[in-house]
């Protein structure tokens, strides 16, 4: 299980803080379906995912990251029990989506390069650090139903 | 796997820029690389890690210089980079899933660093090249 010090858990609460999550979810989905094309096939009823720019301006796929990223909100809220937290998600995701659990870590990963981009020199390493912690943490947590 | 001419392209013309400021961003990314995985310290037990060590710049320097070497020869990555891939199979011996880091935590960088040019796009032909990179350095370890 993940632990978080008291200084990762309020890095990561300061920065979630100025995330707009609505933005960043719907990039952050639409980068992982543009840099990991094979991911799209989870996401055959969206419509035109043909380019990179029909992806990221595709509105189920802005829908459906912000709902993905409001997740996270939880998770955050949560630090300590992020399996309880997500123990309905993880269910959903392994017994009916069928998502190979590689995914969750390919996603947390965007989600770390969509942060960086949108908070530049704030994102320090140590900031990075403790975020790594909480998508690997949120990743364990989605794939815990599957063993 | 192989780069599209777009791909090409695209990877050209970030590393112009990044290469204006070579040794700030491969110190970055090394430092990104101690501080979220910090079990790649296994390979460096002769360096001082800390953030401002000139041991860290000049290895994140030389590291990112290998991926102009690389950039440069775009249409033949594998001649490029024949004596790294050797030092990291027969010498080195770095486990294959810390390339994965590194690339990671590179892309992270040039993310901050160049946030309205890291476009989708560019962070897809980056990772793809990065991940050919990662190919070629393993491609001779057994």
């Amino acid at each position: 299980m993940v632990h978080f010090t008291s200084e990762e858990k309020s890095i990561v609460s300061a920065l979630w803080g100025k995330v707009n999550v609505e933005e960043m979810g719907g990039e952050t989905l639409g980068r992982l379906l543009v840099v990991y094309p094979w991911t799209q096939r989870f996401f055959d009823s969206f419509g035109n995912l043909s380019s990179p720019s029909a992806i990221m301006g595709n509105p189920k796929v802005k829908a459906h990251g912000k709902k993905v990223l409001t997740s996270f909100g939880e998770a955050i809220k949560n630090l300590d029990n992020l399996k309880g937290t997500f123990a309905k998600l993880s269910e959903l995701h392994c017994d009916k989506l069928h998502v190979d659990p590689e995914n969750f870590r390919l996603l947390g990963n965007v989600l770390v390069i969509v942060l960086a981009t949108h908070f530049g020199k704030e994102f320090t390493p140590d900031v990075q650090s403790a975020w790594q912690k909480l998508v690997s943490g949120v990743a364990i947590a989605l794939a815990h139903k599957y063993h | 796997m192989s780069l599209t001419k777009s791909e090409r392209a695209v990877i050209m013309s970030i590393w112009d820029k990044m290469s204006t400021q070579a040794d700030a961003i491969g110190t970055e990314t090394l430092e990104r690389l101690f501080s979220s995985y910090l079990q790649t310290k296994t390979y460096f037990p002769h360096f001082d890690l800390h953030p401002g060590s000139p041991q860290l710049r000049e290895h994140g320097s030389k590291v990112v210089a290998a991926l102009g070497d690389a950039v440069k020869n775009i249409n033949n990555v594998e001649v490029a980079l024949t004596r790294l891939s050797e030092l990291h199979a027969y010498i080195l011996r770095v486990d294959p899933v810390n390339f994965k880091l590194l690339s990671h935590c590179l892309l992270v960088t040039l993310a901050a660093h160049f946030p309205a040019d890291f476009t989708a796009e560019v962070h897809a032909a980056w990772d793809k090249f990065m991940s050919l990179v990662s190919s070629i350095l393993t491609e001779k370890y057994r």
